[in-house]
């Protein structure tokens, strides 16, 4: 184990993040755990998107959860047992080069240990600062698209109206939103629709969507009546968290609209059905459930 | 006075389930607070208001490190003026010394300015208990006064109320002819705000800030109400928290700016009163006494534990109005004087009884937009986080959940756990979703919360995972065929 004081300086250096000498080619995936299990085709996506730039992708299978739940109900101690487990499994891929990048296809779990892990670490400096050093090249997917690999057109079309939805974590924590902006802008075909309040929390929250339920719920309901006055067919974000929560409501009413992760609508898996105009009611939007194992077949061949 | 329909100390469920079933409630609050919101981001940004955060934020931090030494500053200079301070640890002794004031002075009506701290220790109740009359002449705490009703905002008391709300109580109260013209309510009001002025004998105010190096108090009005109670009544009281001290006039009119820009959207408010000292003798105007009550009731303690940051909110307001939860519930689902996530920090801090008070650092899905428009940066989800984190340590949080925390760290805590409990759960779900053709539309215990309004998705039937293994399987056979 490195002295705490040489594990500061590491620190300090790599709190400088995101300045790339040469272009990193080979990434570690974080894949989320509710991707992993809930939400395979988002992370498949992401995949898809990252080996389309020529990047190499890995993914330590090791992997299980942050621990944000945990973290954001309170429990600290819980929280940090995962967090180390993270770090332990992250943090020597970084520094002995075997990757040169992290990235996650989602900014919730990314603000949590690229923020959180800090606060959480306040009195364990030596996985603080290994957590900094993992921190330091972690990126969120489509930050790690625009503003890493410097790619903006990933060749996505898509036929309908489409919103955007800015997480709130990925937004005001990480401050990203001109990345999955300049990403869905290049969406060829599709006809770009504003959200009223689109920069507004869906109420998921964790553990207060069930906590506080009923509130959780009025909130998601106002970012569907937004939704509807939208007319947008789909709604694009980076957290399947808020989409988990926001296509929740929009089944149970029997909306239309539907949520995306970014990820699936930039490899082009998400369609709009065709619908007579009369019957609303039906489910409009379709994704595409062939699995991604399928269409790896293709591309290779 | 109407008998209020509002009960703070209903449980917390209880007090926003009545919120969210009140349609009136609702309407009331989206318009208000979406104007209130637009106005403060207009006036932020006609300046350069990042620096103006940044330059808060620093004077406040300075102001909180020296706070000690302000306060004796404020006090002796405030002395050297002909005024009186008195410092109060607690809420009640607060009221001691406001009643003990007013016998002496023999003082039967009191006019007051709308202020927070007066709320907190729940001045008007103690002066009612006394036999002193006290009448609010901050336009929206004389419409809730009239109702019985607390505050619900920070800056806006009668926030929950709509305009035609409004009419029918001024109908009743104050018989006022049918009408939602706002001149002729306010007219209404005014004639009869007139009178209290001119027959009170003392005026009541809090402090928005206090300037040490003059000892100087200032009180931050639209309606003028403030320089009426600060100045016609025979004797004044100001009651304030202890943060409320800034160091110099300069950092007095830094706070001014910010305050006005992020409270109201103005450049700055219609009226600054300053009040340094009782009438000098050749003074025109002015009262004949002036005293300053000094309240700590758990300030000190919050700097002890961490809390301090708290200590830098100006009372503006700003992120109540951002608040979606705030949104949906208003201020009295809160249950305190303080509302929005600065009264879901700070309620169980001061030295408050608060019914339900543990539940609050919960109302907030941490979003974040609060601490956005924060004149003074306050990390206010960070504060929150810090205070879930405390309630779980103190052992306050329930069993069940607690137990449900352990074991989800013990499940994620190895992949030969994670992954088994993924099956089980993946099982479980589909066979759930499977009922209810396609996604889930009920589930058991508490997971039932979320299913009574929303779907939940089944889980994947190969995880990314296992998809991942088949895919370097099959490559590596490729790479082998080749």
């Amino acid at each position: 184990m490195l002295p705490a004081r040489q594990l500061l300086r590491l620190l300090e250096i790599v709190m400088q993040k995101k300045q790339f000498a040469t272009p990193p080619k080979r990434v570690a995936l974080f894949v989320t755990c509710m991707v992993d299990m809930i939400y395979p085709e988002v992370g498949m996506a992401a995949v898809e998107l990252l080996e389309r730039q020529g990047i190499e992708v890995f993914f330590p299978a090791e992997q299980t959860c942050c621990g944000q739940p945990a973290f954001n109900a309170g429990y600290r101690a819980e929280t940090q047992g995962l967090a180390r487990r993270y770090v332990d499994i992250f943090e020597p891929l970084v520094r002995s080069g075997q990757v040169d990048a992290l990235v996650a296809p989602s900014g919730s779990c990314v603000a949590m240990t690229t923020h959180f892990y800090d606060v959480l670490f306040e009195n364990d400096p030596t996985y603080r600062a290994r957590a900094a050093i993992v921190a330091g090249v972690t990126f969120e997917l489509t930050e790690f698209l625009v503003d890493v690999l410097g790619v903006t057109d990933v060749g996505a079309h898509f036929r309908g109206k489409l919103a955007y939805h800015a997480s709130c974590h990925l937004l005001r924590e990480l401050g990203v939103d001109r990345q999955p902006r300049a990403l869905l802008a290049q969406v060829e075909g599709a006809e770009q629709v504003s959200l009223v309040g689109a920069e507004e929390c869906c109420g998921f929250g964790g553990l207060f969507a069930l906590k506080n339920a009923p509130i959780s719920s009025a909130m998601g309901r106002r970012k569907t009546q937004n939704l509807a006055a939208s007319e947008a067919d789909v709604v694009a974000l980076c957290d399947v968290s808020c989409m988990t929560h926001i296509n929740g409501l929009l089944t149970r009413q029997g909306q239309h609209c539907r949520a995306v992760h970014i990820a699936q609508l930039l490899v082009n898996e998400v369609e709009v059905a065709d619908q007579p105009h009369s019957t609303a009611e039906t489910t409009a939007t379709t994704v595409d459930k062939t699995p991604p194992s399928r269409r790896w077949q293709d591309l290779r061949g | 006075m109407a008998t209020s329909t509002i009960d703070l100390h209903l449980p917390y469920t209880t007090r926003v389930a009545k919120a969210l079933g009140n349609r009136h409630l609702h309407t009331a609050l989206e318009r208000a607070t979406e104007r209130m919101d637009g106005q403060r981001v207009a006036a932020m940004g006609a300046v350069e208001g990042e620096r103006l955060r940044t330059q808060m934020r620093q004077m406040k931090e300075h102001a909180l490190r020296h706070l000690p030494e302000l306060l004796e500053q404020l006090e002796s200079n405030l002395t050297a003026n002909g005024a009186q301070v008195y410092w109060a640890k607690e809420a009640d002794e607060v009221n001691r010394t406001l009643i003990q004031i007013a016998r002496k002075a023999n003082v039967q009506k009191a006019v007051k300015v709308k202020s927070m701290v007066s709320e907190e220790v729940h001045v008007n109740d103690a002066l009612a208990q006394a036999g002193i009359t006290a009448v609010e002449t901050d336009l929206g705490e004389f419409i809730i006064q009239l109702a019985g009703e607390p505050p619900s905002h920070i800056l806006a008391p009668v926030i929950h109320r709509r305009a035609e709300d409004i009419a029918d109580l001024f109908q009743k109260e104050l018989d006022m002819p049918p009408t939602l013209d706002p001149q002729v309510m306010c007219g209404v009001a005014r004639t009869r705000l007139r009178r209290e002025f001119l027959s009170a004998d003392m005026g009541i105010s809090g402090a928005n800030f206090a300037v040490a190096e003059t000892g100087t108090i200032c009180i931050v009005t639209n309606e003028g109400n403030g320089r009426m109670c600060s100045s016609l009544p025979r004797v004044y009281v100001v009651i304030m928290g202890i943060e409320k001290v800034v160091p110099t006039l300069e950092d007095a009119f830094l706070q001014y700016q910010a305050l006005s820009r992020s409270a109201t959207g103005q450049q700055c408010s219609v009226y600054l009163s300053m009040t340094s000292g009782p009438r000098r003798p050749g003074d025109a105007d002015g009262p004949d006494e002036l005293h300053v009550i000094l309240l700590d009731n758990g300030r000190v303690d919050m700097l002890a534990q961490g809390y301090g940051e708290a200590l830098c909110c100006v009372r503006c307001g700003a992120c109540l109005n951002v608040c979606p939860v705030y949104r949906e519930i208003g201020g009295h689902a809160y249950g305190s004087t303080y509302s929005g996530p600065i009264g879901s920090v700070i309620s169980g801090l001061l030295h408050n009884s608060v019914t339900d008070v543990a539940a609050l650092p919960y109302a907030s899905t941490l979003c974040g937009a609060c601490r956005d428009a924060c004149p003074v940066k306050i990390d206010l989800p960070r504060l929150l986080l810090d205070l879930r984190a405390d309630h779980v340590a103190e052992g306050d949080a329930g069993r069940i959940e607690h137990l449900a925390m352990q074991n989800f760290a013990w499940m994620m805590g190895s992949r030969a756990r994670y992954e088994a409990a993924g099956a089980l759960a993946n099982s479980g779900s589909n066979v759930l979703a499977w009922f209810s053709g396609g996604s889930i539309k009920s589930m058991p215990g508490p997971f039932a919360a979320w299913t009574d309004t929303r779907n939940f998705p089944p889980f994947a039937r190969h995880s990314f995972r296992e998809q991942w293994r088949a895919r370097k399987a099959r490559t590596k056979r490729i790479t082998r065929e080749e």
